[in-house]
């Protein structure tokens, strides 16, 4: 015990890590998400809302958009969570009595991320105008707010937490597996000896490594099958994007989590540290990716992490493609950071992996 | 095998190190083509790590030299290509049929006819019928037997071979010195490490390491003439006994027991022969012999310790 150090530090980091994780990370609340405003109103009322909305706590307002194509967008990229759309004459309409309209769209792939801001947005809307509409204009707020509220669920009218967790599953499962895997099998070789023999051939380590991937990759899809045919079959998710494009893009993510996995085994001693250490990595991905815990809810320094980490990014773009249907424009945003934690991975393992027994 | 020729082997102070203690403490060897060159030490003296040395497994930490006519420390993949290592430890894949393991192997080397290779070196192996076994369910014996097929799919011109008998049942050994001569015959440079004393005397050329030094090398004549060693084989009854009363004598530098046998070994013969002499009543039979490399380890080893201490 005393001479494995690394089991020891994982007995200390592992809980310690989880509780720092469920203890300041996790936030079901989630506050500060990002809306963008598409105002055809330049009206005191519309930047009272606006206003309000940013008091809430619930909300940050990133800017305006010059047209709904374009919030639309941001939307689907997944840069704000809201767009707000106040439509023209929103000011005038609203002192004529004639109840203009309000729309709030959501991005409600993960139902728990917009849950309580939508929530707030209602609070808002019943008591926005109580202030500016006295005296003579009180009438106005007869009970009912003077405008009415539409709130639009994008992507997941429902709410169905499954059609946010399903998808992002099969990120979990891979990295859980492809890590593992591949950290395993090659200490395996060491501990075997077989590596010495491996070695002592005029073998590349990229020859190597390859050999060791290349079966692992087609696991990797076997297991993103399954779960796309479990996603259609038995959970009825919908599949508005390209599956192919998703398909092209875990390949991306399967190889890095195998190189991960290659340079774990190139460190760990046995094949007991390499899972050790491929559960290290897996459990950062697990609770701080916004799999677990909505992305946006988490605080700074918990959000730098996920942002480090390959699974955030595959996830917004399972998501995005099953969900909002984003196309190849969408996922490049969210496939480079992918890439190049694959290349800075692989190169790593491939620098690591030594020619020689020293 | 011209004199002027090139060794295959030709490394000077080798040395190397594992966290700061020497394993290799500067060895150097020169070996001809198309010999045999005998590896022994006791447990622990560095033959494993040297042989690595030698076929690129490991880069040494000091010292130069060539293998094939290759340097030891800078064209470590192309003594890979053209040398065969079979490794102590069986390192060949438990959970793959011997066809496998081969057929991998020939891969490895980028053996383009691979299916006839294989065929051919099951044949020669005498395994053909456990093509289909997994390797891991073969008894001791015939893992060496695989691992030697394996490390000589790609007919390497050197083969380092550590320790490649050990276990091996005495009919299986001598084929396999059989099949080591007709390859030396053929123009194969063998390095082989043993701790069996029947096959050192069989070897063309020997080195003995101790501790990371080589402490002697020649042919067994010359490294049993260089011991200057006197040996005399004693026979009889409670020779155990016999064997604390002698090794107290001055002129006996050491006494082994080799089964029924004493083997009493000095440096001075005269000097032995009168120390002896009192008793040689009969009781025991005693005669002159000429000493084994065995003796002449023994010996080595107990000088070494001498001047350690
Ligand atoms: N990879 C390694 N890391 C640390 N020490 C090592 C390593 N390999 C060998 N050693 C040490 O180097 C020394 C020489 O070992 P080596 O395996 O070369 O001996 P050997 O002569 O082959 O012994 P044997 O007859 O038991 O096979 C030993 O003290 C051993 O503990
Ligand atoms: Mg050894």
């Amino acid at each position: 015990m005393r001479r494995d150090r690394l089991t020891f530090g994982m007995m200390i980091g592992i809980p310690l890590m989880q509780i720092i994780v469920f203890g300041y990370a996790i936030n079901f609340d989630p506050k500060n998400l990002p809306v963008t405003v598409v105002s055809a109103d330049n009206s005191v009322f519309s930047r009272d809302l606006v206003y309000a909305m940013e008091n809430s706590g619930y909300f940050r307002i990133t800017g305006t958009a010059a047209s709904e194509k374009e919030a639309a967008r941001l939307l689907d990229l997944g840069d704000v969570q809201f767009i707000l759309n106040i439509p023209e004459n929103f000011g005038r309409k609203l002192l004529k009595g004639e109840r203009p309209t309000i729309l709030l769209e959501a991005d409600a792939t993960d139902p728990v991320a917009t849950g309580s801001a939508i929530a707030a947005m209602s609070v808002i809307a019943q008591e926005l105008f109580d202030r500016d509409l006295k005296g003579p204009l009180s009438h106005l707020q007869a009970g009912q707010p003077p405008f009415k509220l539409v709130i639009h669920k994008k992507y997941n009218p429902e709410g169905v937490t499954q059609y946010n967790i399903i998808p992002g599953l099969m990120g979990i499962v891979l990295t859980l597996t492809m890590v593992i895997i591949t950290g395993v099998a090659i200490t395996r070789e060491r501990e075997r000896g077989t590596m010495e023999n491996l070695l002592s051939t005029p073998v590349r380590p990229i020859e190597v490594i390859t050999g060791k991937i290349i079966p692992y990759i087609i696991i990797g899809y076997l297991q993103v099958t399954l779960i796309l045919l479990a996603a259609h079959y038995f959970f009825h998710i919908p599949m508005v994007g390209s599956v192919p494009l998703l398909l092209l893009v875990s390949l991306f993510f399967i190889v890095a989590n195998l190189s991960m996995g290659i340079t774990f085994s190139t460190i760990a001693k046995n094949q007991m540290q390499a899972m050790q250490m491929a559960f290290f990595f897996f459990l950062p991905s697990l609770m701080l990716s916004g799999f677990m815990f909505p992305f946006r809810g988490m605080p700074e320094w918990a959000q730098w992490i996920g942002s480090a980490l390959p699974l955030t990014y595959y996830l917004r773009i399972v998501r995005g493609i099953l969900l909002k249907g984003n196309g190849f424009s969408e996922v490049l945003v969210h496939l480079w950071p992918i890439a190049l934690f694959m290349s800075i991975a692989l190169t790593v393992a491939v620098g690591r992996y030594r020619e020689t027994l020293d | 095998m011209s004199a002027e020729e090139k060794p295959v082997i030709d490394v000077y102070d080798l040395k190397k190190s594992f966290d700061g203690k020497p394993a290799v403490k500067g060895i150097s060897l020169k070996i001809r083509r198309g010999e045999i060159f005998g590896f022994l030490g006791p447990n622990g003296s560095g033959k494993t790590t040297t042989i690595r040395m030698l076929c690129g497994l490991m880069k040494p930490d000091g010292g130069h030299g060539s293998c094939l006519g290759f340097d030891v420390l800078t064209e470590m993949s192309k003594i890979k290509e053209n040398a065969g290592y079979m490794t102590q430890n069986f390192s060949l894949y438990e959970d793959m049929t011997v066809g496998e393991n081969l057929d991998f192997m020939a891969r490895l080397y980028g053996i383009s006819s691979r299916k006839d290779v294989v065929a051919e070196n099951l044949s020669r192996l005498g395994m053909t019928g456990n093509k289909n076994q997994l390797a891991g369910t073969l008894s001791g014996g015939w893992k060496q037997r695989l691992a030697l097929g394996a490390c000589m799919i790609h007919n390497p011109q050197l083969l380092l071979l550590d320790e490649p008998t050990a276990g091996v049942d005495p009919k299986a050994r001598f084929d396999f010195w059989n099949k080591i001569h007709k390859l030396s015959a053929e123009g194969v440079t063998i390095l082989v490490s043993t701790h069996y004393m029947d096959e050192a005397e069989q070897c063309h050329k020997l080195g003995y390491i101790v501790a990371g030094e080589l402490l002697t090398e020649g042919s067994p004549e010359e490294v049993i003439k260089k011991s200057g060693l006197v040996t005399w084989r004693v026979a009889g009854p409670d020779i155990w006994l016999l064997s604390e009363k002698i090794s107290e004598l001055p002129a006996v530098a050491q006494v082994t027991v080799f089964g029924t046998e004493l083997h009493v070994s000095g440096y001075d013969k005269e000097a032995l022969y009168r120390d002896l002499k009192p008793f040689m009543d009969g009781k025991w039979a005693f005669e002159v012999s000429k000493p084994g490399v065995d003796d002449v380890f023994v010996s080595l080893m107990e000088k070494r310790g001498d001047e350690g201490q």
